[in-house]
């Protein structure tokens, strides 16, 4: 239905992240993540102390639709700097790692620590091994 | 279901020149390290993109999660 012209949600998306200078759409929680990727993507963001707003996905699956289409991004997670998308999990883990996200975020990078295992937050997991 | 085999062949016919070397422990998530002249000069979110565009609708889907790294030769 993305073709109609009134797009509540995608509308919703757009807004969260105009108002949001760094806003993260993941699976689940950054105190519950449901996906390793997502989890690890917190985890940076934690890591560095910078406040950010997170969107759960998962709730309704055409967030993600409406999400992917708006940002041209297939995959979850999705971090938005400034209205920007900055990137998924591998690229903000990367930058986390030169440094370059800190700088984006306009904080201070004591030194970098490994994202594998953040010291906030619970360990990755896949959304799989939730369901029973 | 695609094997690491699939997505390296799909990732170098969709990227003329690219070399891609790809690892699944499972056939559903899938580590990539693509190598490619066409990268020159894109940021990392182009970059991806450009390997992204070989699996219109697939990604997140019958492949659960491709973990990218892409250089440059």
């Amino acid at each position: 239905m993305s073709e109609q012209t009134s797009n509540p949600i995608r509308e919703a998306i757009a807004q969260a992240i105009d108002e949001n200078p760094v806003i993260l759409f993941m699976k689940g929680t950054p105190e519950q993540p449901m996906c390793g990727f997502s989890a690890r993507t917190a985890g940076a963001l934690q890591a560095l102390g910078a406040p950010f707003a997170a969107v759960d996905i998962l709730p309704d699956p055409r967030i993600r639709q409406e999400l992917s289409a708006l940002s041209n991004w297939p995959t979850i997670p999705q971090l938005f700097v400034n209205g920007e998308l900055v990137g998924g999990c591998d690229i903000v883990t990367e930058m986390y790692e030169t440094g370059e996200l800190a700088q984006v975020l306009g904080v201070e990078q004591a030194e970098a620590q490994p994202v594998e295992a953040p010291a906030v937050g619970p360990r990755p997991m896949g959304i799989e091994n939730n369901l029973r | 279901m695609p094997t690491a085999e699939d997505v390296k062949a799909r990732i170098e016919a969709s990227i003329p020149g690219a070399t891609a070397d790809v690892e699944s422990p499972d056939n559903v998530h899938f580590n990539a390290r693509v190598v490619a002249e066409a990268f020159a000069g894109l940021t990392r979110i182009e970059q991806h993109r450009l390997v992204y565009a070989a699996f219109a609708g697939e990604l997140g889907g019958e492949i659960h999660a491709l973990q990218l790294k892409t250089e440059t030769p």
